[in-house]
């Protein structure tokens, strides 16, 4: 099928400052894409390209197979959610979710009808004839969703819709946008600055920085095979550790030496004979960081090391050790036996290890 | 011990008498204060309330302060529709209605072009917006004695001089930078992201003034329309110098009633002309004054 939404090389520049550089990016229908990336990435700036609200200085962009680069807002068939809900402060909830079908001149027996369908279908029917500012920040968040759903476009967009909300109803509507994506099969485009929200949301992330796609990829391909250092490091919580250290070839291993807080370093085996520079930086997940014993395989290599600090979180406890001179997180399950300032035998999973450059920060494996 | 714990309740309660009485006591001397400069200010307006209900007679012989023996509307009546402008004696009458045909359409239109342009410059950025923005704000502190002669010619070369809409023609002009400050100051504190979204609703630019801009902006309609309507009702200068015979506005008619009689002074007469003067302004702000100060705090008050 042809994408839903497809751009090529996007540049957007305010005066002579770059924005976005060279943007390639193509959702097939039904995909949940999500950018994500720290603020001034120009995520929203992207978001609001797609939508039309800002004019693109280079590049093509098209809907639905249609070129749309220069084509206004309300004829690009798409529906936003804006972080702030951008409610219509003095109309009543209905009139906010119909005032879009009015502007279009559709008939008042469709727009009754699909009001009626669409506060069902978000449970808002008893706010209909309530203003904005009598509505919690989470019935302000439904009706923003029922002026975009009532639209029934070919792409839906969404602001960090979230970010104002408290932590609970974050995770409650998190999971309604998902179950909403999933019974609508629509195709969505959705900026968020935070990575839980783009693994758990989406089909496809695009991480971005400085206005440039640093990887695209599923939200597996991003985790377990990061493209380079800024990926590794923001994908993730607590964040991919990354370790200094040195390698060798030995016979159809590499070797990995990997400097200790107590003096001798340590050596892990990986049985694959790659091609590495001598500095590399090994990214390991802290899930990938086991206790002796609770991890097997071919892969898994086994090394003492010094317990720096223990943090236990409910469900899993932390452990944190120096390592090539950097803090190493693992995580370990709840009823580990660890100490501070004891050693521990860890279990180091190279099935899962990632390769850097320590100086261009790209991957090696 | 057991002393101490009796007679320390005793004592603050006394304490507390004492301290209420000083409250009570700074209380009053507010008002006292308050009212005599309520008093000050009421004074003149005292004077000249009484002032027009009394006979020239009465006048001539009593005091300045005292109330009328006799009430009398013959002043109002003669204000309003006797009293000699110069050679002609048709009182007020006619150049109230002057006032009212170049005050009502200026202020609308005054009004509802800074509301547009305040909608423009908030919200519609384009290349030099603030640049403009500038220079009408620069626009709201010329002196209007500099611009007499250069808009006596424009007025001349439109074919509006000495005529009422020329004068409505200059009071929308000089209203303008005003009117665009007050209302993009507050549709600034609109959120930008309003107007995108009924942009991708598919409202168009008026769409999303009338339907969304226009009805946030009761408080700052009201501001301006007081601020435009005190302005234009009590202007004298260019009422006095784009104006002909006929034409003129009540305040001109008010100078030249008190300045152009000859022999005896009629005071209750200028009395009377001067607060029929004044009574629309002063209807407007009783009218509309809650909405005054709600408004001009609107702007600053909203996050």
């Amino acid at each position: 099928m042809a994408p839903i939404l497809d751009i090529k090389n996007l540049y957007k520049s305010y005066g002579p400052v770059e924005i976005l550089k060279d943007i390639n990016v193509s959702i097939e229908p039904g995909d949940f894409l999500v950018l994500v990336g720290p603020s001034g990435c120009g995520k929203s700036t992207l978001l609001n390209c797609i939508a039309g609200l800002e004019p693109i200085t280079g590049g093509t962009l098209s809907i639905g197979g249609n070129d749309m680069t220069h084509v206004s807002p309300k004829d690009r068939d798409i529906a936003m959610v804006f972080q702030s809900y951008a409610l219509y402060p003095t109309m009543s909830v209905a009139k906010n979710i119909t005032f879009g079908m009015k502007v279009r001149g559709e008939d008042a027996a469709t727009q009754e009808a699909k009001l009626k369908e669409v506060a069902a279908q978000l449970q808002i029917e008893q706010l209909l004839n309530r203003r904005p500012g009598q509505l919690s920040g989470g019935q302000r968040q439904r009706v923003a969703m029922g002026r975009a759903l009532v639209r029934d476009p070919k792409l839906f967009l969404f602001d960090e819709p979230l970010s104002n909300l408290d932590a609970k109803l974050r995770v409650e509507m998190r999971s309604e946008i998902k179950k909403l994506h999933q019974t609508l099969g629509a195709s969505m485009v959705y900026v968020t600055h935070d990575q839980i929200e783009a693994m758990t949301l989406a089909t496809k992330i695009v991480v971005m920085k400085g206005g440039v796609i640093q990887q695209i990829g599923t939200p597996a391909e991003i985790y377990n095979t990061p493209a380079n250092l800024f990926v590794a490091d923001f994908m993730g919580s607590p964040a991919m550790n990354l370790i200094p250290a040195k390698t060798r070839k030995a016979g159809a291993d590499t070797v990995l030496d990997i400097a200790r807080a107590d003096g001798a370093s340590m050596q892990l085996r990986d049985h694959r004979a790659l091609d590495l520079p001598a500095d590399v930086l090994v990214g390991l997940r802290p899930e990938d960081i086991a206790e002796s014993g609770f991890r097997a395989g071919a892969d898994v290599q086994e090394a003492e090391c010094l317990v720096d600090m223990v943090e236990p979180a409910g469900a899993d406890t932390y452990v944190t050790s120096y390592l090539g001179g950097k803090q190493v997180t693992a995580r370990l399950h709840a009823e580990t036996s660890a100490q501070a300032g004891q050693p521990l035998s860890l279990a180091f999973d190279l099935g899962k290890v990632s390769y850097f450059s320590p100086s261009t920060g790209e991957r090696l494996n | 011990m057991t002393d101490t714990s009796m007679s320390s309740p005793a004592h603050s309660t006394s304490k507390g008498t004492g301290a209420n009485l000083s409250k009570i006591a700074l209380r009053w001397g507010l008002y006292l204060i308050l009212g005599l400069f309520a008093l000050y200010y009421l004074m003149p307006l005292f004077v000249m309330l009484t002032t027009s209900l009394k006979s020239l007679e009465e006048i001539r012989t009593g005091s300045l302060m005292a109330l009328p023996r006799e009430v009398t509307f013959d002043a109002w009546a003669t204000a309003w529709s006797g009293a000699c402008t110069g050679i002609q004696c048709e009182g007020l009458r006619p150049y109230f209605w002057n006032s009212v045909l170049i005050a009502i359409p200026a202020v609308a239109l005054s009004t509802l072009l800074g509301a547009l342009n305040g909608y423009v410059i908030a919200h519609w950025k384009f290349k030099g917006a603030n640049l403009i923005f500038s220079l009408m704000l620069f626009g709201c502190f010329i002196p209007f004695q500099v611009v007499l002669l250069p808009m006596a010619r424009v007025l001349g070369l439109m074919g509006l001089a000495g005529s009422i809409p020329g004068l409505i023609f200059v009071h929308v002009i000089y209203g303008l930078g005003f009117t665009t400050l007050f209302f993009r100051n507050y549709y600034v504190t609109i959120p930008a992201e309003l107007t995108k979204a009924a942009k991708v609703d598919g409202a168009s630019f008026l769409r999303i003034f009338r339907s969304i801009f226009l009805p946030l902006s009761l408080p700052i309609i009201v501001v301006t329309v007081i601020w435009q309507f005190t302005q234009i009702w009590n202007d004298f200068l260019f009422g006095v110098s784009f104006s002909q015979a006929g034409t003129q506005p009540i305040t001109v008619a008010l100078n030249n009633i008190v300045n152009s009689t000859t022999g005896v002074k009629e005071y209750n007469v200028d009395m009377a002309a001067a607060i029929i003067a004044g009574l629309p302004t002063l209807f407007v702000y009783v009218v509309a004054g809650k909405y005054f100060i709600r408004g001009l705090t609107a702007g600053s008050v909203k996050g």
